[in-house]
């Protein structure tokens, strides 16, 4: 069978699970539900047909595997959305139709993403102006003392989200570049590189550390230094690099939760989530403390779709149930097992995007499949973690299942760039 | 470049292991500890969705019914208001839950368990509460709150031949509706006088006189005495090495046991205390209750044990009448560091009411489920046999002399034998402040109801005066 033959069979997962999914919303709350509500589903099946048709054209040797993962993630987020609001699941749906334009964009635009190297700096600069818009007077916003998004008019969206992909691109072009040089100097037995070569580098850990101070979001700055550092890496093969750079990262935390507040009440919430001080608190531990409370009633087996207590009357019981607590509404929902197989399905899109990396044959797309890779599974760490109290919560995105348009979009466009490198990869190793 | 490509693969694997592992720890290892966290309503907030089942009085009354929101929420009315308040409690997200309501709540929610349970979910029938039954009688307690008129304290009656509960009345009181607003939760919290308390169950204080019909039972129960035997009951009797002081410092002589109760003569039942001693009074306190929280369908939150209170650190711990810092023949006398909740003093009643076994209290009778049927039966229970049908009946003799010719004549009724004991406990002897008891049970020859009045403060006031008028309006509104 062809490799897009495959994809096609692929997306039968994510059919059943969005048939199945809304059926048994829509038969829970008949009477709350509209008949059109049904059509978000039906929209959703075609924009992966969709999706398929535009590989098919345009990138016939791309993994097969990549969309149908990513369906099923996404299937499972609009259902949840779906079962939480019926608006927000028609604007989850509207969102989708965004992003497979992105896709679309991207993938016929950027037929030699190699191009992307030439632009390197200027997408630097970009990404790091994206990244402070939300300090900006009059369209920056702040949420729950984050500075991560803005709003244009009727728009708002979250910078961030794009200028991670903006970033990953600069560090693989940069990496790629001086690698060698990286590793070629050894000094006392260990390698040390001339300043003029880390210069940089350091200058990419100051940014995480400025996304700190600026932007005051833990979660998001760990999640673009972890990349950083995988693609360092991965990039120099030397264990030093990643070790001194957690060290630094490490020292900087603990500078700014010792010293900005935001970032010390997060850490203290998360350290004593059931203090009765920090639970009444705004902006407390309520969240997390909720999150753990509704785990607890999901048990093993999850008490069924649409079964979840999310509010009563207008007050919520989950804050923020359909962005950051989306994954303990899936296991109050789904269970242990449910969110098992979530986590699994994250794995197989892990793996799949690693396979991409150790098939491509230059360093410049290698890296940049890596980078791609491990922020989308930082993220969902910086969450899940987030709302299982592995790590303070933050607030980011689930990718492909929260609700929320940049992130929709942004993950869609690294989803074709990974495609992008999938096809050149397997095709070249093929020929 | 490929093997640290892996590598960070493998970290990754690493990481998503433990968040599998967190999500396990919540949903499975920390669960029971998480549900039972008090900061998590959310098994309150998920019964807002329960019709939950009403609580009526004996005569069909009802007490709490569950009334459906717009939202398709349900919320929790009083229609009698505070009538019952502390007996019945209340149900609201906030505050929570108390009284009945609390105690029975698994059953007003519903909570059918095992088959039928899942039965009920597959059909998809909504989870609906069953209703509960009480004894309580809306009358008499009306009656019991009117006479009270406002003072601070208490009245309990019971049947004594089963136990059940007719009358909890317990001043301050509140209308539990308002509870609704956090605001007048709040103010209730932090109210003078503690109206969310139930004095009943939860008001300790020292019994006063009262308490000489425990003394008595153990000293006749245990053939150590007879009514007709005479001790001295002189004024200034040294007890435990103190003169202790009659009423008045009346001085009565050589007296029998029966003037002796007639009279409430302290010195006497402090003598008798003594020599029936420690080991014996211990065991009959025992057999009447005391000792351990009054056995009621209340939460244990809400039930205190009687007995003697003497921790020097401030515990409120009961200790048995056994230890050291008991000065036995005071105690005898409802003094020393005795205190007993009202519910406990109505038992004593009881107990000698009914020949001599004392039934356990209870509220509820049964509750019904949405079908009609009766889903769970409180069937009376024997407590203990407190003394011998024979030693009840002397009892009974002594307690009737009270009431026809002692300190307790406020209590007769026409045409109905009462027995029954006066009590007056100082509470501030320079200002003369007193708490005025009255225990009873009638009619004597056929006991159909067993009493407890008390009043905290009086100024000067006692308890043949005071409590023995309110115990008679009571039980005539039971007994008519």
């Amino acid at each position: 069978m062809s490799a897009r033959n495959r994809e096609l069979f692929g997306l039968l997962p994510a059919s059943l699970l969005i048939v199945a999914g809304f059926g048994a919303v829509f038969l829970q709350e008949r009477t709350q539900l509209n008949n059109l509500s049904l059509t978000y589903g039906a929209i959703f099946l075609g924009l992966c047909f969709a999706a398929h048709l535009i590989i098919r054209a345009r990138l016939p040797d791309a993994d097969p595997y990549l969309l149908p993962i990513i369906a099923v993630l996404a299937s499972i987020g609009l259902v949840m959305i779906y079962r939480l609001n019926e608006t927000l699941a028609r604007d989850q749906a509207q969102w989708f139709v965004i992003g497979l334009v992105a896709f679309a964009a991207t993938i016929i635009l950027l037929r030699d993403y190699r191009l992307l190297e030439r632009y390197r700096y200027l997408i630097a600069a970009a990404s790091i102006a994206l990244l402070l818009l939300p300090r900006v007077p009059g369209i920056g916003q702040q949420a729950n003392g984050a500075y991560l998004s803005i709003s244009l008019g009727p728009v708002s969206f979250q910078p961030a989200e794009f200028a991670k992909i903006g970033i990953i691109i600069f560090l693989a072009s940069y990496l790629r570049d001086t690698r060698a040089l990286l590793v070629s100097r050894k000094r006392y037995g260990i390698t040390l590189p001339r300043l003029k070569h880390i210069g940089p580098l350091l200058l990419v850990w100051g940014l995480a550390m400025l996304m700190l101070v600026f932007i005051r979001d833990l979660g998001s700055s760990l999640m673009f230094f972890g990349g950083f550092l995988a693609m360092l890496y991965v990039a120099t093969d030397r264990l030093i690099f990643p070790v001194v750079g957690f060290g630094l990262f490490g020292v900087g935390a603990w500078f700014f939760a010792t010293t900005v507040g935001h970032v010390g009440d997060r850490i203290s919430a998360w350290q004593h989530p059931f203090d009765p001080r920090l639970y009444e608190q705004i902006g407390g531990s309520y969240q997390i403390a909720q999150s753990l409370f509704a785990q607890a009633d999901g048990g093993l087996w999850g008490q069924g779709f649409g079964q979840a207590l999310i509010s009563v009357g207008d007050s919520p019981i989950l804050p923020a149930a359909q962005t950051d607590l989306i994954y303990a509404v899936i296991v109050n929902e789904l269970g242990l097992i449910g969110s098992i197989a979530l986590l699994l399905v994250y794995v197989l899109l892990i793996e799949r995007g690693f396979r991409v990396a150790v098939l491509a044959r230059d360093s410049f797309s290698k890296l940049l499949a890596t980078g791609l890779t491990t922020v989308v599974a930082l993220q969902v760490f910086v969450i899940v973690g987030g709302v299982t109290k592995v790590i303070p919560l933050t607030g980011v995105t689930l990718p492909f299942v929260s609700y929320g348009g940049s992130s929709i979009v942004a993950n869609f466009v690294i989803l074709a760039l990974l495609l992008l490198i999938s096809d050149r990869a397997r095709r070249e190793a093929r020929r | 470049m490929n093997k640290p490509i892996i590598r960070v693969f493998a970290v990754l694997l690493v990481l998503f292991g433990l968040l599998a592992y967190f999500t396990t720890r919540w949903t499975v290892i920390d669960r029971a500890a998480l549900q039972d966290n008090p900061q998590n309503k959310r098994e309150l907030l998920a019964q807002q969705r329960i019709a939950r089942g009403s609580i009526e009085a004996a005569s069909g009354t009802v007490l709490a019914r569950s009334i459906r929101r717009s939202d398709g929420t349900y919320a929790r009315h009083y229609p009698e208001n505070g009538l019952f308040a502390q007996t019945v409690g209340y149900s609201f997200l906030n505050p929570g839950t108390a009284g009945l309501e609390r105690f029975y709540n698994g059953q007003l929610t519903g909570r059918t368990a095992g088959l039928e349970g899942t039965l009920r979910k597959l059909q998809g029938k909504r989870q609906q509460g069953n209703d509960l039954q009480t004894a309580l009688d809306p009358q008499a307690q009306q009656v019991a709150i009117d006479q009270l008129a406002g003072r601070a304290g208490a009245v309990v009656a019971l049947d004594p031949r089963s136990g059940r509960v007719k009358v909890m009345a317990s001043i301050p009181s509140y209308d539990p509706n308002v509870l609704r607003s956090a605001k007048q939760t709040a103010r209730l919290n932090s109210a003078p006088g503690a109206p969310l308390l139930n004095r009943t169950t939860a008001g300790l204080y020292p019994p006063g006189s009262t308490f000489k019909i425990v003394t008595a039972a153990a000293a006749i129960d245990s053939g150590l005495y007879e009514p007709s035997s005479t001790v001295n009951g002189d004024n200034g009797v040294e007890i435990s090495g103190v003169p202790l002081n009659n009423d008045g410092g009346q001085s009565f002589g050589e007296v029998d046991l029966t003037t002796a109760l007639t009279q409430s003569v302290n010195t006497v039942w402090a003598q008798v205390g003594e020599r029936v001693g420690k080991r014996r009074i211990s065991r009959y306190m025992e057999r009447f209750g005391f000792g351990s929280p009054v056995p009621v369908d209340l939460p244990p939150s809400e039930r205190l044990a009687s007995g003697l209170y003497c921790s020097p650190d401030g515990n409120r711990e009961v200790v048995s009448p056994t230890d050291s810092c008991v000065d036995i023949g005071r105690a005898s006398i409802g003094q020393d560091k005795l205190l007993a909740t009202p519910l406990q003093m109505a038992m004593v009643a009881s107990a000698v009411a009914n020949r001599g076994i004392l039934m356990q209290p209870a509220i509820a009778t049964r509750t019904i489920d949405p079908e009609g049927r009766t889903a769970y039966e409180n069937t009376p229970q024997r407590f203990s046999r407190v003394m011998s049908a024979a030693s009840a009946e002397k009892l009974t003799a002594m307690m009737q002399r009270v009431v026809q010719e002692g300190t307790g004549t406020a209590a007769a009724l026409s045409g109905i034998e009462v027995a029954g004991k006066t009590g007056t406990a100082e509470r501030d002897v320079i200002n003369n402040i007193t708490q005025p008891w009255f225990i009873a049970f009638a009619p004597a020859s056929d006991p159909q109801v067993a009493i407890a009045v008390t009043i905290e403060k009086t100024v000067g006031g006692f308890g043949g005066t005071d409590a023995a008028p309110i115990a008679k309006a009571v039980m005539e509104s039971l007994l008519r």
